[in-house]
């Protein structure tokens, strides 16, 4: 068995579909939106939604893939052995990290150059002169510092990913003897503390407050972070499932087998509480002291008692999809072994948190002049067409199993 | 059952690796393995034993469920009927807040209860006398008891046990009582199965 993965035309085929989708309604959106027609606040609702929609997609899935590349980390930091057999799946998503952080950044350039007030209110110079909540976050909330701190990033995701990704190609080459095996984990252990530092500062503190929570300037919570973070990883998790789930009705990954899935499954439910409890802990709190300044947030979404806000269907049925669903369908054993259900639930996972992105970038941008329509879920489709197309390049071009890794003895008996 | 006497044959085996085998072995020669009584948990042993899946996990879903809803109920007439209180100018009916103690109580419910289940279908109790069968079971040894019939002939048994590669085999003869436990109920027979 050479583990050697050859992508089918049906691979091919939804790719490049779901690309010229894509590419259809970008196009669309680029000729009827006028997205570079004069941007002040609720002036040109069509040219907000084309910013904002590619802002949602591109910050999503670029932190899906992302995430990948965290879960890599964190099993080698913990010194995890059950997720080697299919280890390079992980990698392979995350090799899509480059493609999505240039398209990312250039978006966030467009905004920041274009001055999108529409979009980031703290663009406004004259706004923020007269603002003095908003002239207090002057030292963060600024073109430079934006600019600067996203190219650090994304440049430190795409850098540091590809460094562990080598590393295990390397890998392939020679078998190790117990020494050599020994300073290669050393050597992977020490990538990814430096990768998971870069995380910790980056996707689980100051990126989202930089590109989303900025959003609606005046407000901030504590918790904003964690809870993207939550929401990104749980996706992640999801997207590693599926592929891995397609691989084996492909009949690949020889040595995965319904107990590597169980395990997928319960990292899949125990951060859809993890999510829940974020989001609870969130808006409880901003409930609980009901201070006008921060419940500003929840009334442009779900509205006051007297009047339903705009997004209140969205936002419940957000919960029902990312808690409710998996709580109670992922909870049994059954479930987490069985590869149709656990694809169902992937799926749902991944689109209940796109949702949730949804929910979270248009309140603030398109108030309640929002679409859900072709638009939409065809920049979407542009995305997964580009995670799929990155993604496959890479399971084509290596082996599917690492299989000199030191640990792969421990994922082949791998037991629940 | 209570003041029978049942027999079984008891054999004592010091190694993991010979253990499986003769677990296997044993029960596909048809003997009825009472139980193997080990130092630690070991991983698959269940599983090669045939017991049926633990329903522990539907007992702790159940005591959840029970305490989601006991929470709910109570606070929910509490600050609704039996005593109302503005706090900070809230409703009456303020789920947001009540969610916190819902999940207490739901974790309480189902901690409490399976615990008290996992004792009550391992026979665990404050004072109960059980028999052991080996007491270095609890020390390094695996022990085996099968369970012995009117048609077994425990010649036989202990012979095989011995070539499985026991290290001690002996016949012993205990009073049964509640401490026997339910292990009869929920063994399946022998069959080949993939990767084991």
């Amino acid at each position: 068995m050479d583990h050697q993965f050859q992508l089918p035309g049906s691979y091919k085929k939804w790719t490049y579909g779901l690309i010229g989708a894509g590419v259809i309604a970008l196009l669309y959106g680029f000729i009827m939106f006028h997205p570079f027609a004069h941007a002040g606040h609720g002036e040109n609702v069509n040219s907000t939604r084309f910013w904002a929609v590619l802002l949602q997609n591109s910050v999503f899935f670029l932190l899906v893939v992302n995430a990948a590349m965290f879960f890599i980390c964190v099993t080698t930091m913990a010194m995890g052995g059950w997720v080697i057999a299919f280890r390079r799946v992980s990698e392979a998503i995350s090799s899509v990290v480059p493609i999505l952080g240039v398209i990312t950044f250039v978006i966030l350039m467009c905004l920041v150059f274009g001055g999108r007030t529409d979009i980031y209110h703290w663009l406004d110079k004259e706004a923020v002169a007269g603002d003095h909540i908003l002239n207090g976050k002057k030292g963060f909330l600024n073109p430079v510092f934006f600019t600067v701190w996203s190219a650090i990033t994304i440049f430190l995701w795409s850098f540091l990913g590809r460094k562990m990704r080598s590393m295990s190609l390397k890998s392939d080459k020679d078998s190790m003897d117990y020494e050599t095996g020994k300073k290669w984990i050393w050597d992977n252990t020490v990538w990814a503390s430096l990768y998971t530092i870069v995380f910790t500062l980056t996707v689980a503190s100051t990126i989202p407050w930089l590109w989303l929570m900025s959003i609606d300037a005046h407000w901030y919570s504590t918790m904003y972070s964690w809870y993207t973070f939550a929401s990104t990883f749980v996706s992640g998790i999801s997207l590693i499932a599926l592929y891995v789930i397609y691989l084996k009705n492909r009949g690949q990954l020889t040595y995965v087998n319904e107990e590597h899935l169980h395990d997928l499954g319960k990292f899949m439910f125990a951060f859809s509480v993890f999510w829940t409890y974020l989001w609870f802990s969130q808006y409880m709190l901003i409930w609980y002291s009901n201070q006008p300044e921060e419940t500003k947030y929840f009334i442009e979404r779900i509205g006051t008692a007297e009047k339903a806000g705009p997004y209140k269907a969205i936002f419940f049925l957000n919960l029902i999809i990312n808690f409710l669903a998996p709580l109670l369908i992922l909870m049994k054993k059954g479930t987490k072994r069985n590869w149709t259900l656990m694809t169902f639930m992937a799926v749902l996972i991944i689109f209940g948190h796109w949702l949730d992105f949804f929910q979270m970038v248009m309140p603030g941008t398109l108030h309640d002049h929002y679409t859900m329509g072709f638009f939409e879920f065809g920049i979407a489709a542009l995305f997964v067409g580009l995670i799929m197309w990155g993604t496959g390049n890479y399971l084509s071009k290596h082996s599917l199993l690492t299989k000199n890794h030191p640990f792969l003895k421990e994922s082949m008996i791998h037991h629940t | 059952m209570a003041g029978g006497i049942k027999k079984f044959v008891v054999g004592s085996f010091d190694d993991e690796k010979v253990l499986f085998p003769a677990v296997k072995n044993v029960r596909k020669a048809g003997y009825k393995i009472h139980e193997v009584y080990t130092p630690f948990p070991v991983h698959g042993l269940d599983h090669a034993l045939g017991m049926r899946e633990t329903s522990l996990h539907t007992a702790g879903f159940i005591y959840a469920i029970t305490g989601t809803t006991t929470a709910l109920t109570f606070i929910s007439w509490v600050f609704t009927k039996d005593w109302p209180l503005n706090i900070g100018g809230k409703p009456y009916f303020s789920l947001p807040a009540w969610i916190p103690i819902t999940f207490e109580l739901t974790v309480l419910f189902s901690a409490v209860g399976m615990v008290l289940t996992f004792c009550y279908l391992c026979n665990l109790a404050p004072f109960v006398k059980k028999h052991h069968f080996h007491p270095r079971a609890t020390d390094d040894l695996f022990v085996m008891a099968i369970e012995c019939t009117d048609k077994t002939n425990d010649a036989e048994v202990q012979a095989f046990l011995q070539q499985a590669g026991a290290q001690e085999v002996n016949v012993q003869e205990v009073e049964t009582g509640w401490w026997i436990g339910t292990y009869d109920k929920t063994q399946k027979l022998y069959k080949e199965e993939k990767g084991y």
